[in-house]
């Protein structure tokens, strides 16, 4: 598969389905793994790695899941499209910054991707939508297990699966959800919850200079110890937390519904109007705004069709997405900003006004109530 | 202020954490943080700056200028990047590892998958150990009929071995 036919559609993950779509967007699970004597990808020289990646490429390619894969030495990529991958979460930020020495092998689907020669020889991940990430563990065992046939993995009969990092050794195993908590922030419940989840070892990502509030209220979750617990047990944990999460997410949105729907619907008919005839915006803004008319989808305010276009809209703004589409090479910031709000304004013209007809709006105090 | 990554720009980027009621403070400049992405904060933690800053002092026991023998890194280069050489350097620098892995993790011992082809050696070994220290606690209790059936097993496990 060629790199262009892989932009040409959005990743499975992206389609927006899958258990608790409305508020989870993602699961992903991710392993690291390294063979035994090679030096980890940082530490290893030149021809190290160039030697690694031919040992690791043709069995990870000739693997039954990547069936006419995307795969790609990284130096064959131009600094956009391994922006634009960045922002489907198929390479890591880190691994778009490499050349000569490493490469990344993603299906077709674009729900699973493997990095060779990233921080770790192999990091390889499975992304689905939803929550889904029992299946998204079970998937990527799977291949672990026929890789672990072909490759001579580092592995320690106490420590487990060796890795660069030792944040990451026992089991190499990253699982995380991205979750949309826009009621928990509306009610400034956000912060109780990230502590929470912090306090039972769990990281929560998405924090934006010293406050708590992510961009797009979106949030990832995942687990930070990878040592003395099994992949089992992680995922279930997190997924109950998870689950927790999703709870008072409906909770806060039902409450918020109930006693200050004014604030709700404000938010939703601002997010709208502003995205609507804005000609400049840049990506925080969109993803703000964008999230609360995802709200209102999720909350009967928008026809619940509406809902792709939106989760589209959540990608196609990004950067390198904004360049790729764009008539001219090498964008200004400005121009990025103004050709974003022209495709926010074009996909958002036949969009219908908020329904706000279900919703009980507190009536504003008359002339009479004032005179008593 | 200098920013904790370079050490040489001004640090404009003041992140704060908390992490199990510890506070966590990295200070970076402009361009560090937007190599980490802390610009965009939905693929970034705190967490994965720390190991290369602060937390890699925990390592600092054992000579400084010990060279894992398989890959020449040293605990100079940890500090400096937060990650080991190779496979190896978990054995060189074992004694500093164990208590960094113990605040990272909480645990340090592996309870999860294990390769196929290792499976049968790493449980036999776990079996045998177990067998010995069941061995020795019997002698000690001068239980001896229990130590003799100990030791017919452990001699069994090791033929299959």
């Amino acid at each position: 598969m060629k790199i262009s036919s892989l932009f040409s559609s959005v990743g499975e993950w992206a389609r927006n389905d899958g258990p608790h779509h409305q508020i989870v967007i993602s699961s992903r699970v991710r392993l690291a793994r390294n063979l035994r004597n090679h030096p980890f990808p940082g530490w290893a020289k030149k021809n190290d790695r160039l030697q690694i990646l031919e040992l690791i490429k043709p069995q990870v390619e000739a693997l039954q899941e990547m069936d006419d894969a995307l795969s790609s030495y990284l130096q064959e990529l131009s600094a956009l499209e391994k922006q634009a991958l960045v922002e489907r979460h198929l390479i890591s930020r880190e691994h778009a910054a490499k050349g000569i020495g490493s490469a990344v092998v993603v299906n077709k689907a674009q729900t699973m991707s493997i990095m060779i020669n990233e921080e770790d020889h192999l990091r390889m991940q499975v992304l689905l939508p939803g929550l889904q990430l029992h299946n998204a563990f079970k998937t990527l065992d799977k291949v672990d297990t026929s890789l672990e046939n072909k490759l001579d993995y580092a592995f320690h009969p106490r420590l487990g699966y060796l890795t660069a990092c030792p944040t990451n050794v026992g089991t190499g195993m990253r699982a995380s959800a991205m979750i949309h908590l826009p009621g928990l922030v509306l009610s400034d419940q956000i912060n109780q919850i990230i502590q929470a989840v912090n306090k039972i070892g769990l990281a929560v990502r998405g924090l934006y200079g010293e406050g708590t509030e992510a961009m797009g209220n979106l949030f990832q979750i995942s687990n930070q110890i990878t040592l003395g617990e099994a992949e089992e047990e992680i995922i279930s944990q997190l997924n109950k937390v998870i689950e927790k999460i999703i709870e008072h997410e409906e909770n806060a949105r039902q409450v918020l519904l109930q006693k200050k729907p004014g604030t709700l619907l404000d938010n939703i008919g601002r997010g709208f109007g502003i995205l609507s005839h804005a000609y400049a915006m840049t990506s925080k803004e969109a993803l703000n705004l964008l999230s609360f008319l995802k709200l209102g989808v999720d909350l009967g305010f928008f026809p619940p069709e509406r809902q792709a276009e939106i989760d589209n809209l959540f990608v196609i703004t990004q950067p390198a997405h904004l360049q790729s589409n764009a008539a001219q090479p090498k964008l200004t910031p400005e121009e990025r900003d103004a050709l974003r709000a022209q495709i926010i304004r074009e996909k958002l013209k036949t969009f219908p006004n908020p329904n706000t007809s279900k919703v009980v709006l507190p009536q504003p105090p008359t002339e009479e109530s004032h005179h008593e | 202020m200098v920013c904790d990554v370079c050490k040489t720009n001004q640090a404009t980027v003041f992140l704060t954490q908390i992490i199990e009621g510890k506070m966590q403070k990295v200070n970076l400049c402009e361009s560090c943080s937007k190599e980490k992405g802390v610009t965009d904060p939905l693929s970034f933690a705190l967490v994965d700056l720390l190991p290369g800053l602060g937390a890699a002092q925990e390592v600092e026991k054992g000579d400084p200028a010990q060279r894992c023998p398989a890959c020449g890194f040293t605990q100079t280069d940890f500090k400096k990047t937060g990650r080991l050489g190779c496979a190896v350097c978990y054995e060189t620098f074992a004694e500093g590892l164990e208590g960094l892995l113990k605040a990272m993790h909480r645990r340090t011992a592996h309870s999860g998958k294990i390769p196929a082809r290792l499976k049968r050696s790493i449980e036999l070994g776990a079996r045998m150990n177990q067998l010995k220290r069941d061995l020795d606690k019997a002698v000690s209790e001068e239980n001896y009929e229990t130590a003799a059936q100990l030791r017919d097993q452990l001699r069994e496990l090791e033929q299959t071995k």
